[in-house]
């Protein structure tokens, strides 16, 4: 393998880093907070992708399709944890999984029922179809770039949310004691809601943004999700930071092991990764405040 | 018995509990029974009553039932009575699946399996690929257990469904084995004089195995090893202060369920003469996962209706539409939000069921 295939893998590798990332981050803010695993992340997931694959195809604009979704993903996720999840927040971890995994089956059968069986066509925009020369002879998809740009950018958004707003404070304090919060007036409720509608939009623009590369199509979501909860243990459940870390450590090492080891190891070796780091540090790399 | 040693007898006061509570354990110990009794009854007298009704699918179909149900059983004795809640039991499943698959592969094509060390010559002998069988997923729960054990709460849940994930990945890479596309058996496994080809030999033959299964399991959770576990899901660090090493206790339960789920894996193999990375899908996991719960965990019996109510309730809702998961996913959550103690606690009422909460 020589240098120039080296780089051009390694930013595969941090575009599939950047969209775990934006997929771990609500999950795992809606985990520290509201102590809350929730597996149909992957299907809010799915539904950015469809409703911008949709919106594209009425619009004609790979962009407005996106301004769209994104408020329409986190309207549903609204809806979601109003009806639903809200109940389970003080369920134990095994009725989360077992009503979460209910949503899975329901909203993948909705979609098929909405949309049928056969995936969809998601284009990218015309702008972003070529590719840039990033170093002399190395050619790269300006649409992977665009994605690294936007989770890097949703990134440093997040950890101003988080770090500098009120907002971003309250969010913290809730993750460190949700009842005390509570306690000193704050509307707990209404802060769990902003946040997993804010999680659902992150994993619909991460669908959107995977739409154009991959088939948009019902179970879509269910890999991403997987690789997703690998993430989030690595990193230690309720951690941005960790969350960042851990996507991109798992994306690059992903990507080189599909390249670079025969397909069994390949797909293994995250897996295989996260199983080495727990065994250390049974708590994640980056463990977050008292969570079990 | 050798395990004794290694399992650290609980201190004398235990055993004496364990004999003063026999009769009100689990679902209120004489309930149980007769629940147990008359759900084998129930299954013995099927195919008379399926050749009465002349429908020979009910066979076929309630075969399946079975094998769900000893896969159900088994992950309930680690979730219902230990508190883990495993999201990769169909790992095991698929595991002694594979194992049967693997060995009958060689054999029809007689290719040795191994050539080096030791010679290993591929088998459909039921007393050899079964045991293997059921040793190959004992070993994997052996395994996958000394890691996840070392977490708890969440990231078990996570760490054991990213390992059934990591050997379905594992078996899709399997190219010589079908891949993606599975393994199909040339004929059931032989069992000496019994014929497995034919359908009503076989679905006894299921039937036995469930009976031994639920036999054996409720044995386990009676005797003192299944007082240490369960008093694993109540408090377990109440049980560590006393001096119990738990940890090991777990293990040994989260290798005996592997062992039982590689079992109904050979059996499922055999029902359908085929396996697939998909019979190991981490969504199989969540489906044996609910039938444990439809049925009512911490009850042995409450897997085995679990299991048949819900390829029943697939079966009849499915011949109306092919999206029987639109009404199946919301019925999931309202059983688990308003009936928590699931078929099993409607039809023997004051049992245990899912009393002494979960571990939230």
């Amino acid at each position: 393998m020589n240098v120039l295939l080296l780089i051009e893998q390694a930013l595969n590798g941090v575009q599939l880093g950047v969209m775990l990332f934006l997929m771990a981050a609500g999950l795992t803010l809606v985990f520290g907070i509201m102590n809350l695993i929730n597996l149909a992340h992957g299907s809010l997931y799915m539904l950015g992708a469809f409703f911008a694959a949709t919106l594209q195809q009425w619009t004609g604009s790979f962009l407005i399709a996106l301004v769209l979704a994104i408020p329409a993903t986190a309207l549903v996720g609204l809806a979601i944890e109003v009806v639903t999840l809200r109940t389970l927040y003080t369920r134990d971890h095994l009725d989360q999984v077992l009503c979460t995994f209910g949503l899975i089956l329901f909203l993948n059968e909705l979609t098929r029922i909405v949309w049928g069986p056969l995936p969809l066509r998601a284009t990218m925009p015309a702008a972003l179809a070529g590719t840039v020369e990033i170093l002399p002879g190395v050619a790269y998809p300006s649409f992977r770039l665009a994605i690294i740009a936007t989770g890097l950018f949703v990134a440093l958004f997040l950890w101003l949310l988080i770090a500098k707003t009120r907002i971003g404070m309250l969010i913290r304090a809730g993750a460190s004691d949700r009842m005390m919060i509570g306690a000193l007036g704050v509307d707990i409720k209404s802060l769990c809601t902003l946040v997993f509608a804010l999680g659902a939009a992150l994993a619909g623009l991460a669908g959107m943004m995977a739409g154009p590369l991959l088939a948009v199509q019902v179970g879509m979501g269910d890999g991403v999700l997987i690789l997703t909860l690998v993430v989030i243990v690595i990193g230690g459940i309720g951690s941005i930071r960790g969350a960042f870390v851990a996507a991109l450590l798992i994306g690059v090492i992903d990507t080189f092991g599909r390249v670079m080891l025969p397909p069994a190891l390949g797909q293994m070796c995250i897996y295989v990764l996260m199983a080495g780091i727990l065994f250390w540090r049974p708590r994640g790399l980056f463990p977050a405040a008292h969570h079990g | 018995m050798a395990e004794r040693s290694f399992l650290d007898p609980p201190p004398r006061r235990g055993a004496a509990l364990v004999r003063r509570r026999r009769s009100i354990l689990p679902g209120g110990g004489g309930a149980s029974l007769l629940a147990a009794l008359l759900v084998l009854l129930a299954l013995a007298a099927l195919p008379s009553a399926a050749a009465l009704l002349d429908e020979p699918f009910l066979i076929r179909f309630f075969t399946r039932i079975m094998v769900m149900a000893i896969a159900a059983m088994s992950l309930d004795l680690i979730l219902g009575f230990g508190g883990m809640v495993s999201l990769g039991h169909a790992a095991f499943v698929g595991i002694g699946a594979y194992a049967v698959g693997i060995l009958s592969w060689h054999a029809t094509n007689a290719e040795p399996l191994l050539s080096w060390p030791v010679a290993i010559q591929g088998t459909e002998s039921a007393f050899v690929a079964w045991p293997a069988a059921v040793l190959a997923a004992a070993l994997a729960a052996l395994a996958i257990g000394l890691v996840s054990l070392r977490t708890s709460g969440v990231f078990f849940i996570m760490i054991t469904l990213a390992f059934a994930q990591m050997l379905y990945f594992f078996f899709i890479a399997l190219q010589k084995y079908g891949g993606e596309d599975g393994l199909q058996l040339m004929e059931r496994s032989s069992l000496g004089p019994v014929d497995l080809g034919d359908r009503i030999t076989f679905y006894y033959v299921v039937l036995v195995v469930l009976a031994c299964c639920l036999g054996f399991a409720a044995r386990l959770v009676r005797s003192r090893f299944g007082m240490v576990l369960r008093g694993c899901r109540q408090n377990e660090r109440r049980l560590l202060a006393i001096g119990i090493p738990t940890t090991r206790y777990k293990l040994a339960a989260f290798v005996i369920a592997g062992a039982m789920g590689g079992l109904a894996g050979v059996l499922l193999a055999n029902s359908q003469s085929f396996v697939s990375p998909a019979d190991m899908a981490w969504t199989r996991s969540g489906e044996i996962l609910v039938m444990v719960i439809l049925g009512g965990m911490g009850t042995l019996v409450g897997p085995i209706l679990g299991a048949a109510a819900y390829l029943l309730l697939e079966l009849v809702i499915g011949s109306y539409t092919t999206h029987w998961q639109v009404i199946f996913g919301p019925a999931l959550i309202a059983v688990v939000l308003f009936a928590k103690r699931g078929l099993y606690g409607l039809l023997v009422p004051g049992g245990a069921g899912r009393n002494g909460g979960g571990d939230g």
